[in-house]
């Protein structure tokens, strides 16, 4: 109970200061804008194309999003120290992690969603009544880049070369479950859609490993 | 006036080491504080005192030997407060929320009460909503203090707790000082150079290249502790 807690205190903080400062969420949907908007006038593609092509055009620029979002997470922490703050006063570390993933994922879900109408316009794509499947899709993919990245950020932190560091280790260990929710993401977006139900199962798998993974080991990844 | 603390702690370094490469922070320490103390950390920059206040607040785990502490059951950290020469409070936040956020983190009993009168006593009560990043050094250090003080800790950790306070501010907070020694809770503070605040202290202790090279309680060799060039 005192992990929720804690959390639930330390998501209410990020919320916060994200909301008074628009730092994070600003650059964020710029970027992907930006993305989509220069990918769809290069190509300028057809109905068919968008549907080989948009899910990885658009999970890379979720990608590249979440390594922006992602590497001040930890950083704005070492600016007054308010780190060792939150370790001295959280009864389990993981609390700390866990709401600096629930943050992200909330932030890069937002995103996501401004995303989608601009990305359908764009791309002549259309989502309707595959709308959940998607939403699925979106919130299991972002709570995985979210899990790994906050805990190669809490990593790359202490490090030297930070800015570096996060997305050398980020894209290589994201490949699994960037390629998933791409494959997941084209059937949802076939002239015939369904819902890969086995995608999900293994979006769910790599979100689960690398929780626990964090769960296990985190307190290690705060330490100085 | 602080409330005096349930059971104040003691500390033992047990020839508690930490390197960083070839680079000694400590060296072999061994240490013994006792609960209620007040104790004066003198010496260089870079000769370990910093390095030794985060071990005893467990934010840095020694690579060698062992920490222990005295006098409390169960988990020490909610019961250390620490002041930093960062302030470790979040500039994006009101002095009221960010006192808010720790109290919750903390699970301190009735938080808005707590606050508040934390508030009064530091002195930032008309100046509560104002936002941390707009505060002056000695204002931030107030909020500093009343961040470490929420939980009503048993042992209070300062690092060069005057540090860029004016004469009015550095007055304050030797008083307040006074106060927690006083109230009976174990002190551990790093200084530079002999001041009001190292005369609180009832012990010193000088450290060099990560190791005690002198520690005396109050008598002659006391001021010479603080007297030696560059510290």
């Amino acid at each position: 109970m005192a992990l929720l807690s804690n959390a639930a205190v330390l998501v209410g903080k990020e919320v916060r200061t994200e909301f008074r400062s628009r730092e994070l969420l600003s650059t964020t949907i710029v970027f992907v804008l930006i993305v989509v908007v220069v990918f769809s006038f290069t190509f300028d593609p057809t109905t068919n194309e968008s549907r080989r092509f948009g899910p990885g055009l658009l999970w890379m620029a979720f990608l590249f999003a979440a390594s922006l979002m992602l590497q001040p997470c930890f950083l704005r922490e070492q600016v007054n120290d308010t780190l060792s703050a939150l370790r001295l006063a959280v009864r389990d570390p993981f609390a700390i992690f866990l709401a600096k993933i629930a943050a992200n994922t909330l932030f890069l879900l937002l995103t996501e969603l401004l995303m989608l109408p601009v990305f359908a316009a764009l791309f002549n794509a259309s989502f309707g009544a595959q709308l959940p499947g998607i939403l699925l899709t979106f919130l299991l993919g972002s709570l995985g880049i979210s899990v790994v990245g906050t805990a190669l950020a809490a990593i790359s932190a202490q490090a030297r070369m930070r800015e570096l560091l996060l997305p050398l280790l980020l894209l290589p260990l994201l490949t699994p479950i960037l390629v998933v929710s791409t494959e997941v993401t084209i059937r949802l977006m076939q002239s015939e859609p369904y819902l890969e139900w086995k995608g999900i199962g293994l979006m769910a798998a790599f979100d689960a490993v690398f929780l626990t993974v964090l769960w296990l080991f985190g307190e290690y990844f705060l330490e100085e | 006036m602080p409330a005096a603390p349930e059971c104040p702690i003691g500390l033992q370094f047990d020839q508690v080491e930490k390197r960083y490469g070839v680079v000694y922070a400590l060296r072999n320490l061994t240490l013994s504080i006792a609960a209620g103390e007040c104790v004066a950390i003198a010496g260089r920059n870079g000769s370990g005192k910093t390095k030794l206040l985060r071990v005893a607040a467990q934010l840095v785990r020694p690579g060698r030997g062992t920490l222990s502490y005295s006098g409390a059951e169960g988990n020490y950290r909610p019961k250390i407060g620490f002041v930093a020469h960062a302030t470790m409070v979040y500039d994006e936040l009101t002095a009221e929320e960010n006192l808010l956020f720790f109290a919750k983190l903390q699970r301190v009993g009735n938080p808005s009460e707590r606050v508040a009168a934390l508030l009064i006593e530091v002195g930032l009560v008309d100046r509560k909503d104002s936002l941390v990043r707009t505060f002056s050094r000695g204002m931030r250090q107030r909020v500093a203090i009343a961040r470490a003080l929420l939980a009503r800790p048993s042992l209070l950790l300062f690092d060069e707790p005057g540090t860029g306070l004016d004469a009015e501010s550095s007055a304050w907070l030797t008083e307040q000082l006074r106060k927690l020694r006083d109230s009976g809770c174990t002190i551990l503070m790093s200084l530079h150079g002999d001041s009001e605040m190292a005369r609180l202290a009832t012990r010193a202790i000088r450290l060099d290249a990560g190791s005690v090279i002198a520690d005396t309680r109050r008598g002659a060799m006391f001021q010479s502790i603080f007297a030696v060039a560059g510290c």
